[in-house]
């Protein structure tokens, strides 16, 4: 009998072009996905080297990162975000790679986009210059973020030059309770294994709580997986993954879609598959998660109250202490009833249609608390048109939330949707990074979308579970 | 388009002290809005550095014109930009040392040609000292014999070998090693039957 084998160790060998003389893999990579921000400097490097791009059919591209959404008209009133959609439209154009740009009607966050379409499919290598690539393994398939340099291989080769990492086993057993969702439970990892427990490692999820998650609920899970420094984190395809594909513009179709279950199916993991490392958390233990510090292992239950530097080893007090100082929290207060200014509602976290449905089930309990910004952004062109059609948007903007165009918006601050000053937000974003949300003193909450929602409307962080 | 080899890096250290220093503290978000690297080593830190008011390691004048910046535990963590080693390379650092560091960092900087390497706690502490208290010192990462050595002694540094063979034999810029796989790329491609429209001759 062939020895039985993680699914990361079955694509990473169906994959490998060669091993490097370095000892590293030439992995050649299925679909390579790109956007304006990290693609346009690799144009400009494989221009000067004169190559073609390799594989242009497997390349795809979208606007995302720079996007104003108030209005997606063009030219875009930011001369700089202008600029940037122009070089990539002039680049897709030069080397026939397919766009979907706003007029497409499929543009959108590229993590929201690549499933969405059924350009992500289990079984697949899969890389885009953008951390949170990871997502994408929430359909089976081996997917990282890379720099500038790494596009411009890929774009020249359709392949990368990269090391296998090790594979931890993180099994989720029991079941979650009402209102805990996936952003609480990948939370909840990241504060048990550390932000940097993950280096070295690809982050295989299972376990009955994963398994009973639907798709969407999966790519949450994986998309934050690089916060706990893993860059790979995936989930063996099931049935649930094949029904999400189905019919999707990218996924096979008729008699090619049955042929492709079959093959998808055998990519996941041999029961009997050897692991580098194994955790084990009961999903009943898991609360909803707050985020209190400045980075996403910094966080609590929401009974829980916020720690002091004193309940840590020594060496990591400082780290604590100064994350407590950026934030203004004090220890021992409980982390609910956090007063908060801004709420953000979106992301390749959290900018798909479920967690729009469970914002608006919370958004229905009431209003927006007055003096409280509000922001809620759908993920993709497709999102918002679900979302308008089950009349969520009219839930959001009767409860006084600002309904708005999608694209990444405050999660990363490089359009115009900012935290300004010391303002605090309860953010269903990924990073609670000093800056990261466009203000250098602005400070982030990190939890669930239903979590923002009921945070805007009570003005502070409040525990979802006494409202639903 | 083979690169420079890179066997060793020598030069002045700076000392940056903290863990989990995220690519967007190195490099504000608003700096991305460009199509290009360029300008970026003047913004490098920037918002820390406003915050510490001239007290950050970057604006300490004792570590003016060093090259080789000394960092604590998951450097570089978060945010796959390239712009973050690109704005460190450009205020001049040729390498890092450091406890460990962020994966998607230390690819980004291989291909730059700018190596990292760790150092078991004890001696990256003692480093660290040393270096503060005498920051006129040279320090040298020699890749060749995996050591770091300072006035605070030779020591073992680490650093994945494959990385290291990549600098030494000046291979980091991988275009052209990958372009060396010839045909076997699209040998590659014609196996994957997703490539294929998972044809029936394929179905196994």
């Amino acid at each position: 009998m062939p020895t039985p084998k993680s699914l990361l160790d079955k694509i990473w060998d169906l994959h490998s072009v060669r091993e490097l003389p370095d000892g590293q893999t030439q992995l050649f990579i299925g679909l390579h996905l790109i956007h304006e921000v990290t693609s346009p400097q690799a144009f400009s490097m494989l221009d000067e080297t004169g190559l073609p791009v390799r594989f242009p059919e497997r390349t795809f591209a979208t606007v995302d990162h720079i996007m104003p959404t108030d209005s997606q008209l063009r030219p875009l009133s930011d001369r700089l975000a202008e600029q940037m959609v122009v070089a990539l439209e002039r680049s897709c154009r030069q080397h026939g790679i397919t766009l979907f740009d706003p007029t497409s009607g499929l543009q959108g966050i590229v993590h929201v986009i690549g499933p969405e379409l059924g350009l992500t499919q289990p079984g697949m290598t899969i890389a885009c210059g953008d951390s949170h690539t990871s997502t994408h393994g929430a359909l089976g398939a081996i997917a990282f973020g890379i720099g500038s340099s790494q596009v411009r291989d890929l774009l020249a080769t359709q392949c990368l030059a990269v090391a296998r990492p090790k594979v931890r086993r993180i099994e989720v057993t029991g079941e979650l309770a009402r209102g805990v969702y996936a952003k609480d439970v990948i939370l909840t990892i990241i504060r048990r294994l550390g932000v940097k427990g993950g280096v070295g490692y690809a982050y295989e999820y299972g376990g009955k709580v994963i398994e009973r998650m639907s798709v969407e609920e999966r790519l949450t899970l994986c998309n934050m997986s690089i916060e706990g420094g893993a860059r790979v984190g995936y989930v063996n395809p099931d049935a649930a993954t094949f029904d999400y594909l189905r019919g999707r513009e990218f996924a096979p179709r008729g008699e090619a879609f049955d042929r492709a279950v079959e093959w998808w199916r055998g990519v996941s993991s041999d029961p009997h598959a050897s692991y580098d490392d194994r955790v084990e958390l009961r999903g009943s233990e898991i609360d909803p998660t707050v985020t209190w510090g400045i980075n996403p292992g910094q966080s609590c239950g929401v009974t829980e109250s916020i720690p002091s530097p004193l309940q840590y080893p020594e060496k990591e007090r400082a780290s604590v202490a100064e994350a407590l100082a950026f934030m203004e929290l004090r220890p021992g207060e409980p982390i609910a009833g956090t007063p908060i200014d801004v709420a953000f509602i979106g992301s390749c976290t959290n900018g798909r249609i479920s967690d729009l449905r469970e914002a608006a089930r919370v958004a229905k309990t009431g209003r927006v608390k007055p003096g409280v910004r509000t922001l809620v952004v759908p993920g993709s062109q497709a999102v918002a048109r679900q979302a308008e059609a089950e009349g969520l948007d009219e839930i959001f903007r009767e409860a006084g939330f600002d309904w708005r165009e999608p694209g990444c918006s405050m999660c990363l601050a490089m359009n115009p949707d900012k935290l300004v000053g010391r303002e605090i937000s309860a953010s269903s974003s990924n990073r609670n990074f000093k800056g990261r949300q466009g203000s250098p003193r602005g400070r982030t909450l990190l939890m669930s979308p239903a979590m923002v929602a009921a945070a805007a409307i009570h003005g502070c962080v409040v525990d979802v579970r006494e409202i639903l | 388009m083979a690169e420079r080899k890179i066997e060793r890096v020598a030069g002045r250290g700076c000392v940056l002290r903290g863990n989990d220093i995220d690519t967007d503290r190195i490099i504000p978000a608003r700096y991305l809005r460009s199509i290009t690297f360029d300008g970026l080593g003047e913004h490098a830190f920037e918002d820390d550095r406003a915050q510490a008011k001239g007290n950050h390691a970057l604006d300490d004048d004792r570590f003016a014109g060093a090259s080789i910046l000394i960092v604590g535990e998951n450097f570089g963590c978060g945010s796959s930009r390239e712009h973050a080693p690109q704005a460190l390379m450009r205020f001049g650092f040729d390498a890092f040392i450091g406890a460990s560091f962020a994966e998607i960092f230390a690819g980004n900087c291989t291909a730059l040609g700018l190596p990292c390497v760790t150092l078991e706690p004890a001696d990256l502490a003692a480093l660290m000292d040393s270096v503060e208290l005498d920051p006129g010192q040279q320090v040298v990462i020699d890749l060749e014999a995996r050591t770091v050595a300072s006035r605070a002694g030779r020591m073992t540094a680490g650093i994945r070998s494959g990385t290291r063979r990549q600098l030494l034999e000046g291979t980091w810029n991988a275009t052209a090693v990958l372009l060396g796989a010839g045909d076997a790329i699209e040998c590659t491609a014609e196996r994957l039957p997703y490539l294929h429209g998972f044809r029936s001759s394929q179905g196994g």
